[in-house]
């Protein structure tokens, strides 16, 4: 009976309102009392019902809800025969707990992007060898899944046969489909776009790199700033004083109806859901746009944030060194490379083959760039590397020695660099290049200017920064500070530090903070740790790994660097619109409190429509926040 | 220990929350200290004593003060 109560709710609704309309009818245009009595009498038994029902549920667990209030308020009409408040009051709650309920849903679908990304079920492998299509909470690290065509991958795992297309962007951002075959990585949340691959579980559910982004955003959704914690506390002891104000009200005036009038009053409603709904959302429209903010306190300190330090290398570049040029030195005696394409002799020289051989086999992020570079040529297995600290590279294949460094590692193993590499050198060191310089048989035959590139759209982005209130812009590089400066040439900034160790810009982080400014600090969430740590909101930008997560504030789901500017105004609408809230709210209370006092109008029907439309007002006012975006 | 994940009908009041938490921890073997209701997500999480009591005992309790439980998934 009671749930078949609740869950009727729009339709008791619609009964009372009707028989409300019915007792108006009688009243003014047939005159008949009896019947404006009766109908106003059974519209407010219809509202009471699910109102009371919900007070009863809430004194059974020894909450005192707003339900209670209200069902003793409609109870007190009741008793001193005000029909027509007690009816229009519970209509009234009623409307208004449903128009809220919509409204509210509206708000949440925000995030719900986000969690419909998540895999509902999945294929896994049984001892037979068949597939079973089971609820993703039932999977088990080391499980077999198996995914096809259009398939969310359920799990955080490794392929273990099979190939396919694979759209990352829930994880990466990137839109861009990645081809995966045995031995790749997959993750959970992403998108199979074309193929069938089976993966073995590694991690499930909340523990994926997908599970912790979403827990992140709900999370961040229910967080408390801590004037909310104080306005719940706030809350938590208001409702009942309310009560006891109204019994003290009703036995010191001995009237009934202001007694009741103050129970309607003192509900809390926009106070209570204004902020939650604000916060909610704003995070929610981060979430949206890639830009995770991990609670309310966050979006406070980066509201007020105006110094924006930057590490260069993987946040304002890209963080892949490219080959910008080549110089080569060719001996008299050998052929030049145009030439040797239409002789016997393979197309690319000597050198350069032997030079790809060595590169492919050593980490550093210039050897990457160079092999990159020269993705066509074959690399033959060179067997005789050493690495020489600090230097470069010296090997030996088919009895030719073989030096690969900087110019300067080659002069000191006794390489004659002459006076065109030396020239050379100067000339590509002037554009901020870093140089690669390759020696055969302790001749210079080839070298290479090799740079980062700046990601695209900086400059926009530090202007945006600036235009929402950024006072001071900062980069720190651990490379020189000609680089750095070559670099950061017409971005803007206030100021461009090079040749910084992790330490030190944490320090410099430091001694920021200590002249009073608000520092967001920007990294790649990998190297950068302590810096992310010491500032006041620590952004990583350009991965959601588990480690950005972790120890970030904020996560940009991708490298657009359009994000940070949308996270900055976001924080600082966001707070506005709390504010904003509080204001609606704290008005409210305050019409309604001179309302009582100073006039005769304020019934309790009254209170009740300015209480409902205090609440609609300041979730819709929150709702704004959905569709903010940086101009 | 176990921790459970229950799915609520959209919650529209932070009293909702309220009520909530106390219908959850009425429950014995429930980890009182670790029930949290989101009101944004509207979802409650727990742990509890699976010896003692299991996810579905919850839901009830939870659904005698007025909210139906859409969805439950225990770890």
């Amino acid at each position: 009976m009671q749930s078949f109560i609740l869950r009727h709710k729009p339709q008791l609704t619609i009964i009372g309102g009707a028989l409300i309309a019915a007792g108006l009818v009688a009243r003014f245009a047939l005159h008949s009392q009896p019947a404006y009595a009766t109908a106003f009498i059974a519209a407010s038994v219809i509202g009471v019902l699910p109102i009371l029902i919900q007070a009863v549920q809430a004194l059974r667990v020894r909450v005192l809800s707003i339900d209670v209030l209200v069902s003793i308020a409609v109870f007190g009409a009741f008793l001193i025969g005000s029909w027509d408040e007690s009816a229009i009051v519970t209509f009234l709650f009623l409307v208004g707990g449903q128009i809220e309920r919509y409204t509210l849903n509206q708000t949440r679908s925000a995030i719900g992007a986000l969690t419909d990304m998540a895999p509902q079920s999945a294929a896994v492998r049984r001892a037979d060898g068949t597939f079973e299509t089971v609820p993703v909470d039932d999977v088990r690290v080391g499980d077999i899944v198996k995914v096809t065509t259009g398939d969310r991958i359920p799990v955080d795992g490794v392929v273990t046969s099979g190939t396919g297309l694979v759209n990352e962007s829930a994880i990466t951002g990137e839109p861009i489909p990645v081809d995966k075959s045995k031995g790749s990585s997959a993750s959970a949340g992403t998108l199979l776009d074309d193929g069938m691959l089976t993966i073995r579980a590694d991690t499930v559910g909340e523990d994926t790199t997908f599970g912790k982004i979403v827990e992140l955003v709900e999370n961040a959704q229910d967080s408390k700033s801590k004037e909310e914690r104080f306005i719940d506390r706030f809350a938590t002891y208001y409702t009942p004083a309310v009560l006891v104000i109204a019994v003290i009200v009703g036995l010191v005036t001995r009237r009934v109806d202001l007694a009741i009038t103050m129970l309607v009053l003192g509900c809390p409603g926009a106070l209570v859901i204004g902020v939650p709904v604000s916060n909610m959302a704003g995070i929610g429209n981060g979430a949206r746009h890639g830009v995770l903010i991990k609670g309310s306190e966050v979006t406070h300190r980066l509201s007020s944030a105006d110094t924006f330090v930057f590490d260069k290398t993987g946040t304002i570049t890209v963080g892949m060194p490219q080959v910008t040029d080549v110089r080569r030195y060719d001996d008299s005696s050998t052929l030049a490379p145009d030439a040797a394409a239409t002789s016997s002799a393979p197309a690319p020289d000597d050198a350069t083959r032997y030079l790809v051989g060595v590169e492919a086999q050593s980490q550093h992020p210039l050897a990457k760039a160079i092999v990159r570079h020269f993705d066509d040529v074959p690399a033959p297995q060179v067997d005789e590397v050493s690495v020489v600290t600090g230097g470069g590279i010296r090997a030996v294949h088919d009895g030719h020695r073989i030096l690969v460094g900087s110019p300067r590692f080659l002069e000191t193993e006794g390489v004659e660099l002459g006076s065109t590499a030396r020239a050379d050198a100067a000339e590509l060191e002037s554009h901020g290049d870093s140089l690669v310089a390759v020696a055969l048989d302790g001749r210079i035959r080839l070298m290479f200017g090799v740079r980062d590139r700046l990601r695209p759209g900086i400059a926009d982005g530090i202007r945006n920064l600036r235009r929402l209130g950024v006072r001071n812009v900062v980069v720190l590089s651990g490379d020189n500070q000609r680089a750095v400066d070559l670099m950061t040439a017409g971005l803007g900034l206030d100021r461009a530090v090079g040749g910084m160790l992790p330490d030190e810009k944490a320090a410099y982080i430091s001694r920021l903070r200590d002249e009073g400014r608000r520092v967001v600090f920007v990294g790649d969430g990998i190297n950068d740790s302590p810096s992310l740590a010491l500032a006041d909101v620590g952004i990583a930008m350009g991965n959601g790994t588990d480690v950005a997560i972790d120890t970030s504030d904020v996560v940009l789901a991708d490298s657009d660097f359009s994000r940070l500017p949308h996270a900055y105004g976001l924080a600082k609408r966001t707070v506005r619109n709390m504010r904003e809230n509080i204001a609606i709210a704290v008005g409210t209370v305050a019409l309604l409190l001179s309302g009582l006092v100073l006039t005769s109008w304020l019934t309790m029907a009254v209170g009740m429509f300015v209480h409902e439309a205090s609440v609609l007002a300041v979730i819709l006012n929150g709702m704004r926040l959905l569709r903010y975006r940086v101009k | 220990m176990k921790t459970a994940t229950l799915k609520l009908d959209t919650l529209t009041c932070p009293s909702c929350m309220l009520k909530i938490e106390a219908a959850a921890r009425s429950v014995p073997g429930v980890d009182d200290d670790t029930v949290h209701v989101s009101f944004a997500n509207s979802k409650v999480k727990f742990r509890f004593d699976d010896a003692r009591t299991d996810a579905q005992t919850v839901a009830k309790a939870i659904e005698t003060v007025g909210y139906p439980v859409l969805g439950t998934s225990v770890a």
